[in-house]
């Protein structure tokens, strides 16, 4: 039922007001008195070099890559599961032949490379 | 008999203040239970000082937490440097508003007397009839597609940490952030195709639904939970990629102290840096719901008593197996050491995804069978 849904968004309501209150609250209490030393980058004490705007390792976007068409894959398993035993013989063939594809583009990533992290 | 509008956004309003109320006391317990026990495993006696066995020290925390100085450096990218803490705590809470934690609390009927005049709304104008049995779930919501809306939420909790990594222009944020970003991502694969199997069998997305299909026993005494009932590497597949998830040891690369000083949230302090403990901790206590409700039966157990007793039995069966979810973490924390990160990538993707499909195949073929 969709008024079932209506409850989330009042415990959303709630968080949403209750955290920038918390906030608010401590700001009215707290000390603020920052420093030069304070408002430097940490990094244990020694002068940062240069900006953390750099550029960094290509991995982390194969990574996101991946998730992409593996995550596809789960959400299109979830409605599937559901209807398991309603779809008998003909879903589990059906999905065999996915999951077989699906297989073989992994063993594919695999062989090439993609999943060492070097 | 459902319930008036009016009364139904009364009761959601009601019981949503009494999960978090609840729910925030929980973590800042299990902050408290952590620091107990990991010192006792390492010889210590943890926290002692503050009332007796350090029980008010959550209060002090807090307490500090909120008197604090909160440092926001000018080198930061402040609108998202204070959002991503908020993000990170509201996605982890608003999780649990559809983990249902026992049955329902039935009332009624009532007879109304006869002098009270009634509300509009209601069935009936004026005193004198009989209205309910009303039956109040112990849960925010029951929403049928729960378990999707779990996996759903808790994967936006990832944006709350890479995004604190990236708004903080800090190097060891940023290493942090993409760490977190890239690991969570990872196991979630994992995370989703362990729990195929249990959906396999169930039939069903709503988690009130899997749980009553996980009721009764085999042979009259083991009890028929998912865990017992073929989904035994499902289970150790949802554990270790939900510590990867919650970036727990030994999965905690993201925060590794000893490289990355504190990972994503290096640059914050006070209320802030509390918000990102506390996501942490809900977080644990949602795995800790989600394992109990696929693999553990939810809140069967044992009934015995008085009515009472029977009715609030499931809730307690239902904390207890929570509890030692959260003892589990705060022990393997004691025992384990911390992943390489290539080590944790190759396990995740390498070992858990195909054991995952693995496990899925064979529950679907044993099921159709």
């Amino acid at each position: 039922m969709p008024q079932n849904y209506v409850p989330i968004f009042i415990f959303m309501a709630v968080i949403g007001v209750l955290l920038p209150l918390t906030l608010l609250a401590a700001k009215l209490v707290r000390p603020d008195n920052p420093s030069k030393t304070k408002l430097m980058p940490y990094e244990c004490g020694i002068d940062p070099i240069d900006s953390a705007r750099g550029r960094y390792t290509v991995r982390y976007y194969i990574v996101a890559i991946l998730f992409v068409v593996f995550d596809v894959e789960t959400i299109f398993l979830f409605p599937w599961a559901v209807k398991f035993k309603a779809l008998g013989i003909f879903g589990l063939v059906e999905m065999m032949v996915f999951l077989v594809i699906l297989i073989a583009g992994f063993v594919w990533v695999w062989a090439k490379g993609a999943l060492e992290w070097v | 008999m459902p319930l008036p509008l009016s009364i139904f956004i009364l009761v959601s309003v009601i019981k949503s203040a009494i999960v978090l109320g609840v729910l925030l006391t929980a973590v800042a317990y299990t902050v408290w239970l952590e620091r107990k026990v990991v010192g006792h495993m390492q010889n210590r006696w943890g926290p002692t000082r503050v009332g007796p066995f350090g029980l008010l020290q959550p209060a002090a925390d807090g307490i500090k937490f909120l008197f604090k100085e909160d440092l926001t450096p000018p080198h930061v990218y402040k609108p998202l440097f204070i959002a991503a803490p908020m993000m990170a705590l509201i996605f982890a809470l608003t999780s649990i508003s559809v983990i249902p934690f026992g049955n329902s609390f039935t009332f009624g009927p009532f007879s109304v007397p006869q002098f009270l005049p009634f509300h509009y709304e209601m069935p009936f104008h004026w005193g004198g009839a009989v209205i309910g049995p009303y039956s109040i779930p112990f849960q925010i919501t029951d929403v049928n597609i729960g378990l999707l809306m779990i996996l759903g939420v808790t994967s936006m909790g990832v944006y709350g940490v890479a995004l604190a990594g990236w708004s903080s222009n800090n190097k060891y944020s940023l290493l942090g952030g993409l760490r977190a970003s890239a690991q969570m991502v990872s196991y979630e694969i994992a995370l989703g195709l362990s729990l195929v199997g249990v959906l396999i069998q169930s039939g069903s997305f709503s988690l009130r639904a899997i749980v009553d299909a996980q009721g009764g026993h085999f042979w009259g005494f083991i009890p028929r939970w998912n865990i017992f009932h073929w989904q035994f590497i499902g289970f150790f597949i949802y554990l270790m990629a939900a510590y990867a998830e919650t970036n727990r040891i030994p999965f905690d690369l993201p925060e590794a102290e000893t490289e990355l000083v504190a990972g994503y949230h290096t640059e914050y302090s006070a209320m802030k840096f509390a918000m990102f403990f506390m996501a942490e901790y809900t977080n644990m206590i949602t795995v800790g719901c989600v394992a109990t409700l696929l693999f553990f039966g939810g809140w069967h157990g044992p009934l015995f008593g008085p009515p009472l007793v029977q009715a609030l039995l499931p809730v307690f069966w239902f904390a207890a197996k929570i509890f030692c979810f959260l003892f589990l973490y705060i022990w393997v924390r004691g025992t384990l050491p911390r992943f390489r990160y290539d080590q944790l990538m190759s396990f995740g993707w390498k070992f858990l995804l195909p054991l995952a499909i693995a496990n899925l195949v064979a529950t679907a073929i044993f099921v159709a069978w």
